[in-house]
């Protein structure tokens, strides 16, 4: 424990948020979640082109049958769930707010998979089968913007990636999914780990956990050597385990304004995703089930759950106990980044990483006030920014001036809003700004 | 099982769960409990006051807070802005009790009340109320006053353990004392002691340059204020003055809670009274005829209330670090540019309203690197 807490890396900002909750549910096992009569598998789910349905209402299906293929190279393959019949596509709530299109499959209660993909030698395989094989797997980063991960991989050769960086900081408050997994399957996160980097071809191959998860380090530490993987302890400082803030807390790098973290010469992914990778790879079954956490004070038996794509989170609910006391808020993700939901009936998808219930008394809509330049957001901000006047800016609508003050850079992070005294919705501020600039900018 | 509970409690319909941004936790910190922790952080200033210039001291302190909220109300009513709203956040209060501080013990209530227009109406709401006023409202009306009613505004009144009949009497009670002491203020008797008047510390060193000069006589008088015995009474706060800056014991506690519980930059104190003292502390090692050494600088008068409560005003001080240690160097070279070559006695508040005006410049230019912008070389 001292030799991992003497050396821990951490970046510049950020918060400590009050509430943790990480222990309502990090002491328990994944379970895996009993076979549903239904699942309604968003289509649209991730950043990219959405995939194109394969199958229409009537047809049978086998659990990991194709049921919507990737349209073009920005875009990920979808899979049955669960072996029964397609329902039709139908319309339902997003975790963004939106009506998204769904493939429905009625489940036939025998979960009967189809012929799987042969499973890879990855040590030994073409680095391109590998790839296609990601490909084909239908594997999305998975901790946060279902980011295409074969895209991530292939990146243009000019921008000399040097480094793989694994993230299993799970820093935002009450998530343990990502703890459970590096606890529970070290060496599956570790393979995906060694897969990414032969395909990226980089030696260096960090993995970056907060240091209140020591029990991972150690599980991770154990078999790290066998995949040249180096275990990096961080401090817990929230948003530890975004992107940028991770890439200069391990390498001392700072991605630059307006680039991707391989302008840093580097590439981030979830632990989720790298054992995704192995799954896919090692074992040849696509994604379609991921560990999520449900969670909150107001919920029976808080824990992690192995569900699959297309639960609605009603069921998951259920499956945890249900509630002790009504619940006033739902989040899908964390209580600093995840989105509050307007119905239960949003379902799991490749990145819904916790469903998060807050008791009433906590779901407070706050009124803001004046702000009173108390500085706060000023230390805290990650990126550097001054959310204090970049809020005033935008509250009198000068997008312009909000874009001369880098709102841009913003990572929606939330440490801002959270320390405000004056209770401002910056981040609803700064997400509006850049939504403005991006469509004046067209 | 799963039947069973949801029976139990019925999860509420969509249109009953609260819809908002993230983050959907918050600091427990908010405007009306960083003011209250201002007020308690000002209790151990509220009190020494009391104990040395007795419960006239308290009764300011009450009724200019008072004054203020009823002020804050008023304009609210007038303006038509929600009138619970602004006061239930405790600045006006907070204003009140520093513009208090600020004062004479002695002082007249009508002043107080003048006091109250000037602070809250003229400091604070003319520029839109909380958080939009460039200057710090109390010391917009200590200044305020004190121009417009000088012999009242430096009126002192002996701190409790001064006594005529010790042995620097003649220094601490200055020729005008005499002559205030004849007539009994009919406002203010509330003991013998209220009806003398004395000379701030500063005071003394100010009329002592204006009469004497550079000569010996001047240095003599310096060393007198500034003995070691008369330094260890500043400190506990048995000097003439304001009612809040007399004890600088309690504003040091104050100043503690205050950093404590993150309500202030600690550079902003620490870097005004440094300068303070290095600046002094230069003049007099070379001219010690020009003024007192830098500790009877740091002891007296209102720089350590300035330091600690006034220049790390939330509002009026700049929003990064850098900009607070360039404030408050500013600060501190105007307070000592003033005591020592000044027409006043004292530039704790002209200093720090100086730099208030300065503070959109100071933000301006003391920026800090965003993440990702390399600094452009050459």
């Amino acid at each position: 424990m001292s030799k991992s807490s003497r050396n821990v890396m951490s970046f510049g900002g950020g918060i400590h948020p009050s509430v943790d909750g990480k222990s309502l549910s990090s002491g328990s096992a994944v379970r895996k979640a009993p076979l549903l009569d239904r699942y309604t598998v968003v289509i649209s789910e991730s950043v990219g082109k959405p995939p194109k349905p394969v199958v229409k209402a009537g047809d049978e299906v086998k659990k990991y049958q194709l049921i919507a293929a990737a349209d073009g190279f920005v875009s990920a393959n979808l899979h049955a769930p669960t072996s029964g019949r397609v329902v039709g596509i139908v319309d339902v709530p997003g975790a963004m707010g939106t009506s998204v299109p769904a493939i429905q499959i009625e489940s036939d209660g025998k979960d009967e998979p189809c012929e799987p993909m042969p499973a890879l030698e990855w040590r030994s395989a073409p680095v391109a089968d590998l790839l296609k094989r990601i490909t084909d797997g239908g594997i999305v980063g998975m901790g946060g913007a279902a980011f295409p991960t074969h895209v991530k991989l292939s990146p243009p050769p000019e921008k000399e990636v040097d480094t793989l960086i694994l993230n299993g900081a799970e820093c935002e408050p009450y998530l343990t999914a990502d703890h459970r997994l590096m606890l529970e399957q070290p060496e599956a996160v570790l393979e995906g780990a060694a897969i990414s980097a032969r395909i990226l071809g980089v030696k260096n191959i960090f993995l970056g956990v907060e240091v209140n998860k020591l029990d991972a380090i150690e599980a991770l530490n154990k078999r790290a050597g066998d995949f040249g993987v180096t275990v990096v302890g961080l401090k817990v400082q929230y948003p530890q385990g975004s992107e940028k803030q991770l890439i200069k807390a391990i390498t001392g790098r700072e991605v630059p304004t307006g680039g991707l973290p391989m302008d840093a010469h580097c590439v981030v992914q979830n632990v989720g995703t790298a054992a995704a990778i192995a799954d896919a790879v090692l074992r040849g079954i696509p994604l379609v089930e991921r560990i999520t956490t449900i969670t909150g004070e107001v919920v029976k038996n808080p824990g992690n759950w192995l569900l699959k794509l297309g639960t609605p989170v009603i069921k998951a609910i259920e499956f945890a106990g249900g509630v002790t006391e009504e619940p006033g808020k739902l989040i899908m993700g964390g209580p600093m980044m995840g989105f509050a939901q307007r119905s239960f009936d949003v379902t799991i998808c490749k990145n819904s990483s916790g469903v998060l219930l807050l008791p009433v008394s906590r779901s407070i809509a706050y009124d803001s006030t004046g702000c009173i330049r108390c500085g706060r957001c000023v230390q805290v901000c990650p990126m550097n920014l001054l959310p204090c006047l970049l809020g005033n800016v935008i509250e009198s609508e000068r997008f312009d001036l909000a874009a001369q003050n880098h709102v841009m850079d913003c990572i929606e992070c939330g440490s801002c809003a959270y320390v405000c005294p004056a209770h401002r919705p910056l981040v609803q501020h700064m997400r509006r700004a850049k939504a403005e600039i991006r469509k004046r900018k067209k | 099982m799963s039947e069973e509970i949801k029976n139990e409690i019925k999860l509420p319909t969509g249109s009953q769960l609260v819809l908002s941004s993230s983050p959907h936790i918050k600091d427990s910190d908010s405007v009306r409990r960083i003011m209250y922790k201002v007020l308690l952080a000002l209790l151990p200033a509220c009190a020494a006051g009391i104990y040395f210039f007795g419960w006239r001291a308290a009764l300011v302190m009450v009724l200019t807070m008072v004054f203020c909220v009823g002020v804050e109300a008023l304009w609210c009513w007038l303006a038509k802005k929600p009138v619970c709203g602004t006061i239930s956040d405790g600045s006006a209060a907070v204003t009140g009790l520093l513009l208090a501080l600020n004062l004479p013990p002695n002082i007249p209530i009508w002043v107080c009340l003048i006091g109250a227009f000037l602070a809250i109406w003229l400091g604070k709401q003319v520029f839109g109320g909380i958080g939009n006023n460039p200057f710090n409202p109390a010391l917009v009306a200590r200044v305020g006053l004190l121009i417009a009613l000088p012999a009242l505004m430096t009126w002192w009144s002996p701190a409790r353990g001064m006594s005529p009949t010790s042995e620097d009497a003649e220094l601490w009670y200055s020729p005008s004392t005499i002559r205030a002491a004849k007539s009994v203020d009919t406002v203010t008797h509330a003991t013998p002691l209220d009806a003398v008047s004395c000379a701030t510390p500063l005071g003394v060193v100010s009329t002592t340059k204006k009469i004497m000069g550079k000569s010996i006589e001047a240095q003599e008088n310096f060393a007198a204020v500034a003995s070691n015995e008369q330094m260890v009474r500043y400190f506990l706060g048995c000097k003439a003055g304001c009612i809040g800056e007399t004890s600088v014991l309690a504003l040091l506690i104050g100043g503690v809670i205050l950093v404590l519980c993150k309500l202030i930059n600690w550079r902003v104190p620490v870097v005004f009274v440094g300068t303070v003292a290095v600046f002094t502390g230069i003049v007099n090692y070379f001219c010690p005829g020009v003024t007192p050494p830098p500790l009877f600088h740091i002891l007296t008068g209102g720089l350590m209330l300035g330091a600690i409560f006034m220049a790390t005003d939330m509002v009026t001080s700049p929003i990064t670090s850098t900009g607070c240690i360039v404030f408050a160097f500013g600060c501190g070279i105007i307070t000592s540019v003033i005591r020592i070559w000044g027409n006043y006695p004292e530039g704790v508040s002209f200093s720090i309203l100086f730099m208030n005006a300065l503070v959109p410049l100071i933000d301006r230019f003391c920026t800090v690197r965003p993440f990702g912008y390399v600094a452009k070389r050459g």
